[in-house]
């Protein structure tokens, strides 16, 4: 049984150690927010928080889960910086299939988490790791600046 | 600047010219009709010569599997709360059809949007029409539908106001969610008159009063939220690959990897010992041509998707490749190049090229390649199958859904009344999920766990190593021209395998709908132009895949246009206008294009002076002309497709080590009048990024049959550092009375030639082979 704390719920997991985080989420925990894309940390589509920092969930084993903080897009909303992000992303229209979104919001609340501020080039760094197949970018920089221009003025 | 000529006649070239057959309307499905029909027989059905019968062809939505419905009942309920829903019968791939369908009806029906819920159609075109979302065509096709829709469900609501008021129908208005009496000012709530209005009769059509566009509120307006916006942020939207249903298996397929490949042999004791699997299936061997089937091979079940997964990974399989395994790319492209030296099929004799090339000052030529490309659709194939009672439950994300009904159903030997799909939203599709072969799957796997409920997961490597992919061509192009170098003369070879051959493996050349992706329809002021298709054989699943033959054909005729431009001397922008030539309607025959996008030739003509307008529009908001420093340049490109104008100006920036930025891209678009035109602008952005990835990273390689490519680190798209930082989309003001263009797809292909041609003025290197990958580096 391996110990994992997800969105602030721990439970205990009856699966081999080696089972990416990404498939106990989906299939064993119902948590279909967090998407497949790649299996290999290539696409983003899967990051999640574990302990605060933005890792792959397809290719983090849940042994090295244990006893961290997990924390996923269906909880994201409870943190301010992520609920600014999602506010942002409705209000620009950013999604269009929508598939990569989680993944990407994920990657802009780990960002704004730990630099309030991103410049252009941080920005552009932070996300390279997610990919939308649909081009949505221009609109993704859009809204996250758009949720630093909140934050700031609410700080 | 000479007058250009105006081509009003075209040479009766019978003689030299081989007629293409006429297809009325075609969808993805009708070639599956006709294979199912008629026993491979392709293009027997919707096909039919030129002489034949004209009255009876079809277009637009009327030449579609089972055509429109604007049938309240069908689309409307309104509930006693006052809720209104709408359903929508197209699937949802990023293009806000989920939006802009039900926007329309809410309109013509006054309904309050706030009040307004969407609710799926299953796969059921007898009840909802065609749902095949394909071809750029749900707008302009169900615009006119859903606004009768909206008008019948609103007239039903008054006319029962009118009567709970016994007043004259005449005297009463819907307005914003009521029902308002003029003279007396009373209101009734939609809700409140829900009963009542269900049991009225559907108004005739012919009866129907539709708004003014003026009195538009919604549609055109651009104000209104994704419907599915706050579930998409917060990880509640349904997906193919989210489906749950209780004692739910997880499958994974090991597929022939050579097109028409089979298992020779496999041993399963190791996948079946992996903790977690439960089962392993061998799913039937699917020879060419693919159709829609599975192509077969050895599925493990198991109970979660991992374990699936590992099982497949322990398998020991010996495939036997076929008559596919020697397929290579590299070899292919000189096979296409032969075929490109050699005259082929002519598709196409306006005057007398050969003549007027041999008069001509001088003569230039150029030879484009463009390689085959993989959908990479973010959320790959996925499908779930329970089968209960006789009775088959699908869920998936679905372009085709009633395609994927019928096919599970015949798969499983059921009437098609027994089977429902269930659409999910899509994580994009881009023509691959027009192909159900992953529902056939799920069913085959269900039953062979007693109808348990089961989903196909198809991973990166499998959506990249099975699927349909892009054609690969070599676009050969010619022209003689006059001592100002305008051209006199214009010969285009493409050569490329048809998609027809994934129905057919005997048809070695392309389609009138592929021949009208913008090879022969293209509207130039050129007096002598032949176009020819010498024959390439398949030799993979050929697919439709986003904006389909418009890219290579655009990137070839506008890249070439570029280069008799610099030959010339000239301004590529001016160059282009005088190609392209005055402000004139051209009958789509005229061209030589029998298909049109599926649209009437006298409804949809080919108008230069649109074409021509986005090109100026384009030009002028991106300053076409200024300074710009060194290594950045300008280049543009205008295409006419899908019935609908695009013309893009690519900004570049290349470093001394050939390092290529994108700065700015302006893009304007005429597509008619817009229902939602922040989605159009939307789709035009992505479009943007999408060419951009065609053009300077995508590449599926065959070598030994097999793709070369497994996952993102070797088919690669476009990322944010390397997606254009501004792209600024400008739409042209449409006329609701007039036919609508598509949207989804007509912004790719002028991109790729606009980039490269921006390319060549920045640096001087002409870019003829895709993608460029590192063709700049020095």
């Amino acid at each position: 049984m391996i110990p994992l704390e997800i969105n602030g719920k721990r439970q205990n997991i009856d699966l081999p150690g080696e089972t990416p985080l990404l498939w106990t989420l989906r299939d064993e925990l119902g948590l279909t927010g967090t998407k497949f894309g790649c299996g290999m940390a290539l696409c983003g589509a899967c990051t999640v928080h574990l302990d605060g920092q933005a890792v792959r969930s397809c290719v983090t084993p849940i042994s090295t889960a244990a006893n961290k903080k997990v924390v996923t897009i269906e909880a994201i909303g409870n943190a301010p910086v992520g609920k600014t992000l999602q506010a942002a992303w409705v209000d620009l229209g950013v999604p269009q299939c929508g598939y990569c979104q989680a993944g990407q919001i994920m990657s802009a609340a780990a960002l704004l988490a730990h630099n309030a501020k991103p410049t252009d080039a941080q920005i552009d760094e932070a996300m390279s790791g997610n990919i939308c197949r649909c081009g949505t970018y221009t609109r993704i920089r859009a809204a996250i600046k758009q949720a630093v221009a909140k934050r700031g003025g609410a700080q | 600047m000479s007058a250009p000529v105006a081509r009003t006649t075209r040479l009766d070239a019978a003689a030299s010219v081989e007629r293409p057959l006429i297809v009325a309307n075609v969808s993805r499905r009708r070639f599956l009709q006709g294979v199912s029909a008629l026993g491979g027989l392709v293009l027997a059905v919707g096909y039919r010569s030129a002489g034949g019968a004209q009255e009876a062809k079809k277009y637009g939505a009327d030449g579609m599997p089972n055509g429109w419905v604007d049938n309240p009942l069908a689309f409307v309920s309104v509930a006693v709360d006052g809720t209104v829903t709408i359903v929508c019968h197209r699937s949802e791939m990023g293009q806000g059809v989920r939006t802009g369908m039900p926007m329309i009806v809410a309109d013509e029906l006054e309904a309050d949007w706030k009040r307004v819920r969407i609710a799926q159609a299953p796969g059921d075109e007898k009840k909802f029409g065609n749902q095949d979302t394909d071809g750029s065509r749900s707008t302009r096709h169900f615009f006119e539908p859903m606004r009768r829709c909206g008008a019948a469900a609103r007239t039903m609501l008054e006319a029962a106001a009118a009567e709970r008021w016994k007043v004259p129908v005449s005297e009463v208005e819907a307005k914003n969610h009521e029902v308002v009496h003029r003279p007396t000012r009373r209101r009734l709530g939609f809700g409140s008159l829900a009963k009542a209005a269900a049991g009225r009769p559907v108004p005739a059509r012919e009866t129907l009063r539709l708004k003014d566009p003026k009195q538009f509120r919604y549609i055109g307006k651009g104000q209104l939220k994704l419907v599915d916006g706050r579930d998409i942020v917060s990880g509640k939207a349904q997906y193919g690959i989210d489906t749950r249903l209780d004692g739910m298996l997880y499958a994974v397929v090991a597929r022939p990897p050579v097109y028409g490949g089979k298992v020779a042999s496999f041993e399963a004791t190791e996948a079946l010992k992996v903790p977690g699997v439960q089962k392993v299936v061998q799913i039937e061997d699917s020879p060419p041509p693919a159709h829609f089937n599975p192509l077969g091979g050895v599925a493990v079940i198991a109970r979660n998707t991992w374990a699936a997964m590992q099982g497949r990974q322990a398998l020991k399989i010996t495939w036997d490749d076929g008559p596919n395994a020697g397929y290579d790319s590299v070899a292919f492209k000189t096979t296409l190049e032969e075929s490109a030296h050699k005259p082929g099929k002519v598709v196409r004799n306006d005057g007398d090229f050969a003549a007027a090339a041999a008069g001509a000052a001088r003569r230039l030529e150029a030879e484009y390649y463009i390689p085959h490309l993989a959908h990479a659709t973010m959320e790959a194939p996925a499908a779930t199958v329970r089968i209960t009672n006789g009775k088959c439950e699908v869920w998936g994300c679905f372009q085709s859904p009633q395609a994927a009904r019928d096919l599970v159903a015949k798969r499983l030997g059921m009437s098609a009344d027994d089977v429902i799909v269930h659409v999910t939203l899509l994580g994009g599709g881009f023509g691959r999920k027009s192909k159900p072969d992953y529902a056939i799957e799920a069913a085959v796997l269900s039953k062979a766990v007693d109808g348990k409920p089961v989903k196909v997961t198809w991973t990166r490597d499998d959506d990249l190593h099975n699927g349909y992919y892009h054609t690969v061509s070599v676009e050969h192009l010619e022209a003689g021209v006059d001592a100002r170098g305008k051209p006199v003369a214009w010969l285009h070879r493409s050569v490329a395998p048809t998609i027809i051959s994934t129905f057919n493996p005997a048809a070695k050349n392309e389609a009138p709908f592929e021949l009208g992706m913008g090879v022969i329809n293209v509207p130039f002021a050129i007096p002598n132009v032949r176009i020819e298709n010498p024959e390439a054989t398949a030799h993979t699943r050929i697919g439709w895949f986003r904006s389909v033959s418009n890219i290579p054909h655009a990137f070839a005729v506008q890249s070439f246009v570029a280069e008799l431009a610099a030959a010339a001397g000239r301004d590529p922008k001016d160059f282009l206008l005088e190609v392209i030539g005055p402000a004139r309607q051209v009958s789509p025959e005229m061209l030589s294009d029998t298909w049109n996008h599926g649209e009437s030739p006298e409804r949809y003509p080919v108008d230069t002076g649109r074409l021509r307008r986005v090109a100026e529009v384009a030009a002028r908001e991106a300053g076409w002309g200024k300074t710009l420093p060194k290594g950045r340049a300008l280049g543009i490109a205008a295409h006419y497709s899908f019935v609908s104008y695009i013309a893009a100006v690519v900004e570049v920036a290349v470093d001394d080590k050939g390092m290529l930025t994108i700065p700015r891209v302006d893009m304007a678009v005429d597509c008619g009048a817009c229902v939602n035109p922040d989605r159009v602008r939307a789709q035009m952005e992505g479009a943007c990024v999408m060419g951009v990835g065609i053009a300077t990273l995508g590449e599926i390689s065959f070598k030994g049959g097999r793709v070369e490519q497994d996952n993102f680190n070797s088919y690669q798209v476009t990322r944010m550092a390397e997606a254009p930082r501004d792209i600024r989309v400008h739409i042209i003001p449409g006329d609701y009375r007039k036919p609508m263009g598509g949207v989804g797809e007509p912004g790719v292909p002028p991109i790729p030639p606009a980039l490269c041609n921006a390319i060549f003025a920045a640096t001087g290197k002409r870019i003829r082979r895709l993608p460029i990958r590192d063709q700049l580096k020095a």
